[in-house]
């Protein structure tokens, strides 16, 4: 497309009163011979909006550059882009004119400088090709419990085709064992039927459902929406084609082995929680003891037993005392005589799981409470007594019960069920203790392997409740996958950007540092080691581009080039001038918002800082660094979001990379005899906007403090 | 499209009532899988509670990144449509084919607001800042907080006098209407979907613990806002009454819910809010020391790792035990809190500079008319799925007293069971 801009200045909101607009239209007009350039005082009301629009169709301007306010509002009223126009905006409201003294030299240098940089940044954007390639939308489910099963049957109603694929030879999961099952409706304190055979029913009857028992899968490779997978189902191997997948592989029960200190396996009339639902599944209601058949008549619970244990599980495990209570129960409607004691440490029963609590305390048969476990020992009658300290009770007391029930908690399976053909390996990525992702409280359902989402205990400990409700959800997000790549779009969190990196076969050295460091595996190999684009797979964060050392990533509306040249666009004053340069890349998630929030505040910033809006800190070059130290900036700011064990980078491990390229930045420095603290990196998150000032001029500082750069001039 | 397999046919949209995180989720991802929502805000901004919220636990990250990313997937989707200070006052019809009709109270600034600022500087009247639970002022004409979406300044016309209009005068962009009058519209949608999330509980209402306007007794949203930098102290931790920095602090858990009188339920978020705001104590002042008073700590599942480190801290006191009584020092303004330790059984009496109440949720609904919105609510005032008649739904806490990830995982699944619904009829 050939290129006709247009450079449109606001004087409103106090710009006016703070900058030259008429200089900074001239300068466009002489620096970037831009044929048409305007300045209005109310660019975003009507008048302003339609002066735009008619040059665009009177004078064919087609890439735009907006000086005016943040990018950030104003957005639907400036909503100019599209498959042949390009918008860039230029902050000189939030970023100049609110943080700088009115009619200062360095104030209007700074507000010449931001539009400098956007009339290169929409000079040097194109608009992406469009590339839908989504060929299959339907899905595969893995794991046929109850969230494999809701999540099958959300996605046949909404009218996707869905494969289920179980390991077992039936469906029904753990659910099936259940002798009852947890409330799942108000008042939420009666015990219920367990519904799973309905929902094995309706699942195995659902046109939209296909279901392969004795599954497993041996591969999976390819991408969102044209999945290849090889399924080895009843002794034979097949090849499908998938859209996307739900991951339901549920949970295994703690291994009670490990709790000899409890009694277990020491002492026969010591058993878990799930042997006991098993027992009264089997027996419709009867509890025993293992040690003679006989009918109980005292049982004790000890909850936590194995969770929220360092030596053991560390977390809770969520529903073990529900379960607890649940048990209780059958204790008591078994025998009206017989005695439940549960030794708990907190009762863990929120939200509407209260109700039961308070339901099983009426029971007088029933003893709640806190307390330690101390020696567990076994009568010659194969009785259990148990030491109780510090409980509610009085102290410290002893309890003779005829069976002893271990709440033990839920273990995540291995998340190695898709056998995932991926340059970073077969597994999908785990947190802490071996649950999925995500990781993030606003996005819960975020993936690093796009387009497979998981659901149920994969991701935490959860009740079925809880299970079916996440289910829904991982289905919508696995559906939304399909549609949006189907329209050529990301998905979350750049979800509607359609640009995709294009790799410059010819100078890229197969060094392997994209395909290794990319969060999302979205590349692979080529026989050489050279990247090989899995479009589909990817999330535009510009990552694999801030990891190539040879510039042979770009993306046609984020590119090495762009950045590069607004670092170079930026006027760098003569030693003498005594102003120094600082460039300061700043994250467009948090940190760049951050900076307009200080703008809101009127708070004051350093007026010898340049900022520019990056995707992630992780799309950052080590080159850029290099071009604006060579351009004689004094200093390079980093801005981004905190990264390590609670990271918050929504890129996943972006700023975590930045930082370690920080190695090979200092080595550029001592290459150019520069000093280390000439580039820095800062964690800086939306809250931190009171800070920012404080954060750019301490490094301001620290910048001034040194020698001018030496290259300045060259 | 190359299939379009869910897709729908027509014009059909889906309406979302409550624009806080749950409802903004249930309609961005619904219009991320190609459906016109409609998103009805009683408040001029969008985001809800969590915009109040200092920082989430576990993570200690600010509400507003999750925002940030929300707010540019609603301004970037042509899909999403959304009305602020707009409520819903009837609904008819039936799914696939309902009528709502909304009420939109006039918010007397117009769409050409830039959002300068000069308006503010010339106004002469102040109001309590609900934002900041009245815990300080803005102007009559103000901007809801600095991170409000839509961006647009607002005014209080309560506290406006005598035809004052140094605002419209100010105004360089006819911004300002003073003469904005309430408007009714209605929508046509196929399925509704209420996400009209909490309000905290009123702690007053608890005699035995002292909570009134005029002591050091506030409940845990007013902590967020006292410990957020854009709250009514900048972030510093210093108690309502003298601005004295607060160095010992009480928290009192399960003030107002697991009690019959108050809220039956368990609010689920309280323990880990307290947790949560201890560190913000323990971060500031080293110094600081923190006793708190509980039945159970409910962590459940991951959580737990934030309360063992917790733990860890010597100068946090954890006490099982429910508060008895609570009286001021009128000398120093300071709190003593006595309460029975349920382990020990002795009586135990703290000082305390602060007292938090870790008062709890209450369903933004209970006490409103709902017949005429088409739902019913549980005695508790949830609005339980079972409840409600085809094509009608609700997510997060308007469903259920849970935590704010937990209201997102059920608003996503939510927007998938309104496509089906939008789908069937």
């Amino acid at each position: 497309m050939e290129k006709k801009q247009g450079v449109y200045i606001c004087s409103g909101c106090g710009i006016g009163d703070s900058l030259d607009t008429e200089k900074m239209v001239n300068l466009a007009k002489e620096e970037f011979k831009v044929p048409v350039c305007k300045s209005h005082s109310f660019l975003c009301g009507e008048e302003g909006v339609k002066l735009i629009k008619d040059d665009m169709s009177s004078e064919g301007i087609n890439t735009i550059t907006i000086a005016a306010c943040s990018p950030r509002v104003n957005t639907e009223i400036f909503n100019f882009a599209s498959s042949d126009v390009i918008l860039e905006r230029a902050n000189i409201r939030e970023h100049v004119t609110w943080v700088q003294p009115p009619k200062d030299e360095n104030t209007q240098m700074l507000g010449e400088d931001y539009l400098r940089m956007g009339i290169i940044r929409a000079s040097k954007s194109d608009y992406p090709d469009l590339e839908t390639t989504t060929e299959n939308k339907s899905l595969m489910v893995v794991g046929g419990g109850i969230t494999g099963l809701t999540s099958a049957f959300e996605a046949a109603e909404t009218g996707y085709k869905v494969t289920l694929i179980e390991k077992g030879d039936q469906l029904g999961g753990f659910a099936k064992k259940l002798y009852k099952q947890l409330p799942m409706a108000y008042p939420y304190n009666k015990l219920e039927q367990p519904d799973i055979q309905d929902k094995v029913k309706q699942v195995e009857s659902h046109s939209n459902i296909k279901v392969l028992l004795n599954a497993e899968i041996e591969k999976v490779s390819g991408m969102p929406g044209e999945f290849d997978v090889k399924v080895k189902a009843n002794g034979s191997s097949e090849d499908m084609k998938v859209g996307a997948f739900v991951v339901a592989t549920g949970w295994k029960p703690y291994d009670a082995n490990k709790l000899d200190h409890l009694g277990y396996g020491k002492y026969s009339n010591v058993i878990t929680n799930v042997q006991l639902e098993e027992m009264a599944s089997k027996s419709n209601g009867k509890i025993t003891r293992p040690s003679d058949g006989k009918e109980v008549k005292s049982v004790a619970f000890i909850q936590c037993a194995g969770s929220r244990d360092e030596n053991h599980l560390p977390y809770c495990s969520s529903v073990c005392c529900m379960t607890s209570l649940k048990h209780a129960s059958y204790v008591r409607e078994m025998d009206s005589d017989a005695k439940a004691y549960i030794i708990y440490q907190d009762m863990i029963t929120p939200a509407q799981h209260e109700n039961l609590y308070k339901e099983v305390q009426k029971d007088e048969g029933i003893f709640l409470t806190k307390g330690d476990p101390g020696a567990i020992t076994e009568n010659s009658d194969k009785s259990i007594t148990l030491e109780v300290k510090d409980s509610l009770l009085g102290g410290d007391i002893k309890l003779k019960v005829d069976l002893l029930v271990l709440a033990t908690g839920m273990v995540p399976n291995s998340p190695d069920a898709l056998k995932l053909d991926y340059r970073q390996g077969d597994e999908l990525p785990t947190l802490n203790w071996g649950f999925t992702d995500s990781h993030y409280i606003c996005f819960p359902y975020e993936t690093q392997r796009t387009g497979i989402y998981t659901a149920g205990v994969t991701r935490q400990p959860m009740t079925m409740g809880q299970s079916a409700q996440d289910a829904t959800g991982a289905a919508l997000k696995a559906i939304q996958t399909l549609e949006m790549k189907g329209r050529g779009e990301t998905v979350h969190p750049r979800s509607g950007d359609s640009s995709l990196p294009i790799i410059n076969y010819n100078i890229c050295t197969s060094c392997k540092r994209c395909t290794e460091e990319c969060p999302f595996s979205a590349l692979e190999e080529n026989e050489q080691g050279g990247p090989i684009a899995n479009p589909n797979r990817c999330r535009s964060c510009g990552i694999c581009f801030g990891a190539c050392p040879v510039r042979a990533i770009n993306f046609k509306n984020y590119s090495m080039d762009m950045i590069a040249s607004m670092i170079k666009g930026i006027e760098v004053p003569d030693e003498e001038e005594e102003k120094p340069r600082i460039v300061a890349l700043f994250c467009e998630n948090d940190a760049y918002p951050a900076l307009d929030i200080a703008g809101i505040n009127r708070l004051k910033i350093n007026p010898y800082v340049r900022v520019i809006p990056v995707r992630c800190l992780g799309s950052v070059n080590v080159s850029w660094i290099n071009d604006a130290l060579n351009s004689g900036i004094d200093g390079i700011l980093l801005g981004g979001c905190r990264y390590g064990e609670d990271y918050q980078c929504h890129f996943i491990t972006g700023s975590e990379l930045a930082s370690k390229r920080m190695v090979n930045v200092k080595e550029t420095l001592k290459s150019m005899m520069l000093e280390e603290e000439r580039v820095q990196q800062v964690e800086v998150t939306l809250n931190d906007y009171d800070k920012i000032p404080q954060i750019i001029n301490d490094f301001a500082e620290t910048v001034t403090a040194l020698e001018p750069n030496p290259f300045k001039g060259f | 499209m190359s299939n379009p397999s869910g897709l729908p046919s027509g014009n059909k949209s889906i309406l979302v009532v409550g624009g806080g995180l749950s409802g903004m989720t249930s309609a961005i991802e619904a219009a991320e899988v190609g459906y016109e929502t409609y998103i009805i805000e009683k408040q001029a901004y969008l985001g809800g509670r969590v915009a109040q919220l200092n920082q989430y636990f576990p993570k200690l990250c600010p509400p507003y990144c999750g925002l940030e990313i929300n707010f540019r997937r609603i301004k970037t989707n042509p899909r999403i449509h959304y009305f602020t200070l707009s409520e819903v006052e009837s609904v008819s019809g039936e799914a696939g084919n309902f009528d709502v009709k909304i009420k939109r109270t006039p918010r007397y600034v117009n769409d050409k607001c830039t959002a300068c600022n000069d308006c503010v500087e010339v106004c002469p009247e102040e109001r309590p800042n609900d934002f900041n639970f009245g815990m300080n002022k803005t102007k009559a004409i103000y901007l809801p907080h600095e991170m409000a979406f839509p961006m647009k300044y607002v005014i209080d016309s309560k506290y406006c006098k005598d035809n004052c209009s140094a605002c419209v005068t100010a105004c360089k962009y006819d911004a300002i209407e003073p003469d904005m009058k309430a408007k009714e519209m209605t929508l046509n949608v196929a399925s509704i979907i209420y996400s009209t999330g909490w309000k905290p509980y009123d702690a007053t209402k608890m005699d035995n613990l002292g909570m009134t306007p005029h002591n050091n007794i506030i409940s845990n949203i007013m902590m967020e806002r006292i410990a957020a930098p854009n709250g009514p102290t900048r972030g510093k931790l210093i108690r309502p009454t003298d601005q004295k920095e607060a160095k010992t602090i009480v928290f009192v858990q399960c003030a107002g819910s697991r009690d019959e009188s108050h809220l039956p339920y368990c609010s689920s978020i309280c323990c880990m809010a307290s947790l949560k705001q201890t560190t913000y104590f323990r971060k500031q002042y080293p110094d600081s020391k923190i006793y708190i008073f509980y039945i159970d700590l409910r962590t459940p599942g991951k959580y737990e790792k934030f309360l063992s480190n917790v733990r860890k801290d010597e100068n946090v006191v954890f006490i099982k035990g429910k508060v008895a009584k609570i009286t001021e020092d009128p000398k120093t303004q300071n709190l003593i809190v006595e309460a029975e330790n349920a382990i020990t059984f002795q009586k135990v009496k703290v000082e305390a500079d602060l007292v938090v109440l870790a008062s709890g949720m209450e369903s933004s609904l209970s006490g409103n008319g709902l017949s005429n919105l088409g739902i019913e609510a549980n005695p508790e005032g949830f609005i339980s799925p079972e409840l409600q008649k085809d094509g009608i739904f609700s997510a997060g806490v308007a469903k259920a007293p849970v935590d704010v990830t937990t209201s997102i995982q059920d608003a996503t699944g939510v927007a998938l069971k309104a496509i089906q619904s939008m789908r069937r009829s």
